[in-house]
């Protein structure tokens, strides 16, 4: 059993003994990476905003006061994290199991698409909960139908689900946005007609002080669900078996795991759990489905995950992190483009995947798996036509 | 085979000299003071136990490594020692030191000529001269008796010339000190005394060669001298002339062991139970994804209380024939029964559930997630068993591990540690502890090349191990590319060869003569060997 202590000890390099302090070792080799790509991109960011002739401490004032300054930021930097601790524990949950799902846009758009189909076809009458629950199964049954294609053919198949995940996204956003404008869109708008039922408190109604940003009760619903997903990885035979899949499939086979099982199951499941981001807008904030809601959240969930480490509470600190650049963005506009903010999150990006050994793993394993897999698709194709 | 006198009776000059040499990665240290001396025109083994430390003393050697203490010298021409401690490998291929990995570094579409002079391509003009590179390496090939035809594609060369071709690449840059890690691993007895027979000839030239193995026979067979290390350190330095195998063994280990020559061959003229088999293959085939037949019609029965041995050249069919009885790859054709039910169509988890017990030969691809940690790879395989509802019993999992490392004696003693961080033998012992340990029901053990990068200490155990669950009753099928092994342990022995099961023999008629005959497809050839 992978015991947190088990955990610690296995983000251990080979041939290091865990004896007295390595575990304070391990622990700094877990902060440390983020701490050094901040600092590697505050300084960057510095000569960026010198070169516009700003100061930077004035810059990153401004940047602070317009995230954790006032309770108007906070809250918009809780209503970002939260939809993007929904995406990173997607990316994650498919890295823990050896797979790149990088259709987290898809995912996210068709859960929140098919919240909002639910809110709008049942009565306003409905009680609120009962709605609102039907709505994030919805939600969730939304990404996860999206994740579980991809995921069956690559148990079936050996598709690499690099491609079909991404090549997925343009197919489920044209085909929303047909729908959309086609069909139910409110006129001269790209969005749905609201929800009659199903919303979400916002944190505003209960705390007057947040008045005015998005943040709402779903963000308990992101730490309920970054602590489920942690229960499932580490404490489940599920998970244990996911897990094995991850790091060696062939010993996971040996071990009588069903590999192409696991891999749609956890592709599947990857999928809802983007696709459950989709109610922090559609029932939290706007109450309706909008055409491009989720852009951008889908692919910085691959950061928060690759930041995060792919463990569930380093995502919710992650995602903190990325929103608050996300919503600084904006505060600084009057000083410099809120383009630098992008270039900052792309620095942490960079550092953090140079800094941390097994962020630069995973990733070089998965590009070569792609890599293999298109090989033998060619090497395939040149054999049968011979 | 006795080794032959020295080439030249004077004593010759040191071509290579490491000392005091210290090497650490993060909290483990490598080599702690480890020494060695080469004399030129030498062959010269260097033996220990798995994790003394010989591999990373020769990437020092080689360059691929820098030390953290001590000096490197290495003769040049004129026979002067040159410091060269921390250089890198491209200086030491400049000066004429080579090595050959035990993984091949080879580009398998690529020619053997193309690969021996990749990186130094003869060239005309812009192009590389083909017809310059493979007169060169026949050249080569003809002098260093490496035969291998030079316009032949590596990918379809068989390992053994495979490894000629790094042998020669190594010659073709012009190496005059040639390190070989354990380069019989994978070659047929004919291929190995074949090799032993280039090795002299190079030796005869005024070659310098370093060989890494744990084969004692070999040290005897083809070493002038020999270096042991043990824990990081060299703790001897012997001449091959005036040393004995146990002599060898006490040195790598440390205390007596028990080789498995010693084991009295014929002392078991055992009466084995007139039982039902509890393994039975009929007419076993497996095509590969190519559609290649790779298990070609093998019929085999093992009964309970018996050890089968199969021996044979890697890639025989061996590996695919326990495979497909372990349910990891399709049957095309045949029966398996186990413990008297079909077990063709039963998955990976429900023959173990039948009672089908699997070492597997690759311990770092299939027998560990490597990762994990030694408890839960423990329970790798019987992870169902481990279940209360939906979550791993935690604490009843650690509390196996401990079992289990009581009984196996794995070495550090925690069940949290990765399995990554255990040396070869503790990692194969976490697999048997496994597969044989107390609390697993097994009635038919699949043990493949079980002691396979093992140290001496641990084969011995492992062995021992194998000969009580015979005779607690078990079915044991042993697959080993060790003769000594499989000779030591099997009652009966099989010889695969090109997919096909070529002879099964009683142990009393089977020889490392015999065996090597077979091994090597001649089938028709000694019928009987009286």
């Amino acid at each position: 059993m992978t015991t947190p202590v088990a955990e610690v000890v296995n983000a251990a390099p080979p041939g290091v003994q865990p004896e007295a302090g390595a575990r304070g070792a391990s622990l700094m080799e877990a902060l440390l990476p983020p701490v050094v790509a901040l600092l590697v991109a505050i300084v960057v960011g510095d000569v960026l905003i010198l070169t516009f002739g700003q100061s930077p401490a004035a810059v990153y004032r401004l940047l602070l006061d317009g995230t954790w300054g006032n309770a108007y930021g906070i809250g918009q930097v809780l209503y970002k994290a939260t939809t993007l601790t929904f995406t990173g524990l997607a990316v994650a949950l498919g890295i823990r199991a050896g797979l790149f799902n990088i259709g987290g846009e898809g995912q996210l758009a068709a859960g929140g698409f098919l919240a909002a189909m639910i809110g709008l076809a049942m009565p306003a009458a409905t009680p609120a909960i009962v709605a609102a629950l039907l709505c994030t199964i919805g939600a969730a049954a939304g990404g996860g139908v999206v994740g579980a294609v991809p995921g069956y053919l690559r148990a079936r198949f050996g598709a690499h689900e690099v491609i079909t995940t991404i090549m997925l996204n343009f197919v489920v956003l044209a085909l929303l946005g047909w729908i959309v404008s086609a069909k139910i869109h409110v006129p001269e708008s790209l969005h749905t007609p609201e929800i009659h039922s199903g919303g979400v408190t916002r944190l505003a109604d209960i705390m007057p002080i947040f008045h005015g940003s998005a943040a709402n009760l779903t963000l308990l619903v992101a730490l309920a669900t970054a602590g489920a997903v942690s229960w499932y990885l580490f404490r489940t035979r599920r998970g244990f078996e996911l897990r094995a899949v991850g790091l060696q499939p062939d010993a996971a086979e040996y071990g009588g795991i069903d590999v192409g099982g696991v891999r749609w199951r956890a592709l599947a499941l990857s999928g809802a759990l983007a696709g459950t981001g989709g109610i922090n807008f559609v029932l939290g904030y706007k109450h309706y489905y909008e055409e491009g809601f989720a852009t951008g959240a889908g692919f910085l969930g691959i950061a928060v995950a690759l930041v995060g480490r792919n463990s569930p509470f380093g995502i919710v600190i992650a995602a903190l992190l990325f929103a608050t650049l996300s919503q600084g963005g904006l505060a600084v506009n009057a000083l410099v483009p809120k383009q630098m903010v992008d270039v900052l999150q792309a620095v942490v990006i960079l550092a953090v995947a140079t800094a941390v050994p097994a962020v630069r793993q995973s990733i070089r394993s998965s590009a070569k798996s792609v890599a293999r897999s298109l090989m033998q698709k060619t090497g395939a194709a040149g054999g049968g036509s011979r | 085979m006795k080794a032959p006198p020295l080439p030249n009776a004077a004593p010759g000059s040191v071509a290579i000299r490491l000392q005091g040499i210290v090497k650490t990665f993060g909290e483990t240290v490598a080599n702690r003071g480890a020494a060695l001396e080469v004399k030129r025109g030498e062959i010269h083994a260097l033996v220990g136990e798995n994790g003394a430390g010989k591999s990373t003393l020769m990437r020092i050697l080689s360059g691929m490594y820098a030390p953290d203490a001590g000096t490197v010298e290495v003769a040049s021409g004129d026979g002067r020692l040159h410091d060269v401690t921390g250089w890198n490998t491209a200086a030491a291929i400049d000066a004429g030191v080579g090595m050959v990995h035990q993984h091949f570094m080879l580009v398998p579409p690529l020619t053997v000529a193309e690969n021996v002079v990749l990186g130094r391509e003869p060239k005309r003009g812009l192009q590389v001269d083909r017809r310059a590179a493979e007169k060169s390496v026949a050249d080569l090939s003809a002098r260093s008796g490496l035969v291998v035809s030079p316009s032949a594609k590596v990918a379809d060369l068989s390992v053994g010339e495979a490894q000629r071709v790094e042998i020669l690449k190594a010659l073709y840059r012009g190496a005059k000190i040639l390190i070989l890690d354990e380069p019989t691993a994978v070659l047929s007895p004919p291929e190995v005394r074949q090799l032993w027979d280039v090795l002299r000839t190079l030796r005869a030239d005024g070659g310098t060669i370093v060989l890494i193995t744990h084969k004692l026979d070999e040290v005897m067979d083809v070493s002038d001298a020999i270096t042991v290390m043990r824990g990081g350190e060299t703790v001897a330095r012997l001449e091959t002339r005036s040393t004995t195998p146990r002599e060898i063994a006490r040195a790598m280990v440390g205390r007596d062991v028990a080789l498995a020559l010693d084991v009295e061959r014929s002392d078991r003229a055992r009466s084995l139970p007139d039982r039902a088999p509890l393994l039975e293959l009929r007419n076993v085939c497996v095509d590969s994804p190519r559609r290649a037949r790779v298990v070609d019609d093998v019929s085999l029965s093992v009964a309970p209380g018996e050890i089968v041995g199969i021996a044979g050249v890697e890639g025989n069919g061996q590996t695919e024939l326990v495979e497909v009885i372990a349910g990891l790859t399709t049957l095309s054709g045949g029966e398996i029964r186990i413990a008297g039910h079909d077990a063709a169509r039963l998955t990976v988890r429900e023959r173990g559930d039948a009672g089908l017990s699997h070492v597997p030969e690759d311990r770092h691809r299939r027998g560990l997630v490597l990762d994990y940690s030694v408890a839960d790879n423990l329970i790798l395989g019987q992870q169902h068993h481990f279940t209360r509802g939906a979550t791993l019993e935690a604490a009843r999992i650690v509390d196996h591990a401990r079992q289990r490392i009581a009984e196996f004696d794995i070495r550090p003693a925690n069940p949290l540690l990765a399995a990554r961080a255990l040396s070869g033998g503790n990692q194969q012992k976490v697999v048997i502890a496994r597969e044989m340990g107390g609390g697993r029901d097994f009635n038919v053990l699949l043990a493949a090349q079980p002691t396979r990068g093992v140290d001496v200490g641990a084969i011995e155990f492992i062995h021992d191990r194998l000969r009580r669950a015979r005779d607690e009753g078990k079915a044991v099928l042993l697959v080993s590319a060790d003769l000594a092994e499989v000779l030591a342990l099997s009652d009966r022995i099989a010889v695969m060869y090109g997919g096909k099961l070529v002879v099964v023999l009683p142990r009393c008629e089977a020889s490392i003569e015999t065996l090597g005959r077979y091994m090597t497809g001649a089938t028709g050839a000694p019928a009987r060997v009286a």
